[in-house]
């Protein structure tokens, strides 16, 4: 378990030891902050933008378990695996997030695969290299950025485009960090994400 | 007319309006797009959290095996050609109301580059 695993899990014992009925991680609340009513409210933007959230989810337990097979490939070497795990991290706390938010609208997250269905599908046992894994992240990164800022325009709730973009935030912080540390160079163009 | 046909007529008339503004695509562009803007979450060859996208051309919508796809995209009566993709790819939702795809490709040229890669890719 990582170091913010430990943080996450922690904040997120305190919270349900002081609410009892409640159940958002803490970046889940950090999200919804200042929409209490959002969260709490029927799903007004029908179920549309519940299924957005789960198709989120299910990029997100890609990502997850993408970096867990990177980081039990042998292939990464500190500090890179370092960073890795903190990205992971970061996507936790993203599923957290939306799993909370999916609830609170009435809707049913979507389960996690196994890890085995993952490594199935995203060819996991092509990886030789360092270089093969971070290849593989990027592009995991680059297609998640673009898919949170193409369904930004489709949340029938506002408060949600804005999840979305800071969401893809995360995503485009963690393309650009893998692309740097590939030695790819930055887009010669303004404007390459989205479209 | 029954609710189905109404849709089905609806679709066709938007996939018949969005054909009369497609153009030509360039496939080679297609492949680095489709990486960038549809790689994270389709891939040509496996069901990810998209369906595989191999043989889309001609395919019939929602019927890639052991892909759960929405009640609304099993019951579309629409194949993926040209023009049915390029309104799928303008605006799911409009095409085919109920589905679970929320993203949307905003550039018509970078929709037609996807497009001539995903007829491309289908031929192989």
């Amino acid at each position: 378990m990582t170091t913010q695993d430990l943080v996450l899990s922690a904040a997120r014992r305190n919270f349900l030891g002081g609410t009892g009925k409640l159940a958002l991680s803490a970046a889940a609340l950090a999200l919804l902050a200042g929409r209490e009513n959002l969260a709490l409210a029927a799903p007004a933007g029908g179920m549309q933008d519940i299924d957005i959230l789960n198709v989120a989810l299910g990029l997100e337990h890609e990502a997850i378990n993408a970096y867990q097979l990177g980081a039990q490939s042998g292939l990464l070497q500190a500090p890179v695996l370092d960073v890795a795990v903190q990205f992971q991290g970061h996507h936790k706390a993203h599923r957290d997030a939306l799993m909370a938010t999916i609830e609170k609208l009435g809707g049913k997250p979507i389960a996690e695969k196994k890890l085995d269905d993952y490594a199935r599908a995203l060819k996991a046992d092509t990886l030789k290299s360092q270089k093969d894994v971070l290849d593989l992240a990027a592009r995991l990164e680059l297609g998640a950025t673009n898919a949170y800022l193409g369904v930004i325009p489709a949340f029938k709730d506002s408060a949600l485009s804005k999840v979305a973009a800071r969401l893809a935030a995360d995503e485009t912080m963690h393309w650009t960090v893998l692309s740097n540390a590939l030695g790819r160079p930055l887009p010669p163009m303004a404007l390459s994400f989205g479209a | 007319m029954s609710g189905d046909a109404a849709r089905a007529v609806a679709a066709l008339a938007l996939a018949l309006s969005c054909a009369a503004h497609a153009q030509a695509g360039d496939a080679q562009r297609g492949a680095a797009l489709y990486e960038a803007r549809c790689g994270g979450c389709h891939a040509l060859d496996v069901n990810r959290i998209g369906p595989m996208h191999r043989g889309v051309f001609g395919r019939r919508a929602g019927s890639v095996a052991d892909y759960a796809y929405s009640e609304a995209l099993r019951a579309a009566r629409i194949v993926w050609d040209a023009r049915t993709l390029e309104a799928w790819l303008a605006d799911p939702q409009a095409l085919i109301p109920g589905q679970r795809m929320g993203y949307a490709l905003g550039s018509a040229e970078e929709r037609a580059d996807i497009i001539a890669w995903l007829r491309r890719a289908s031929a192989r």
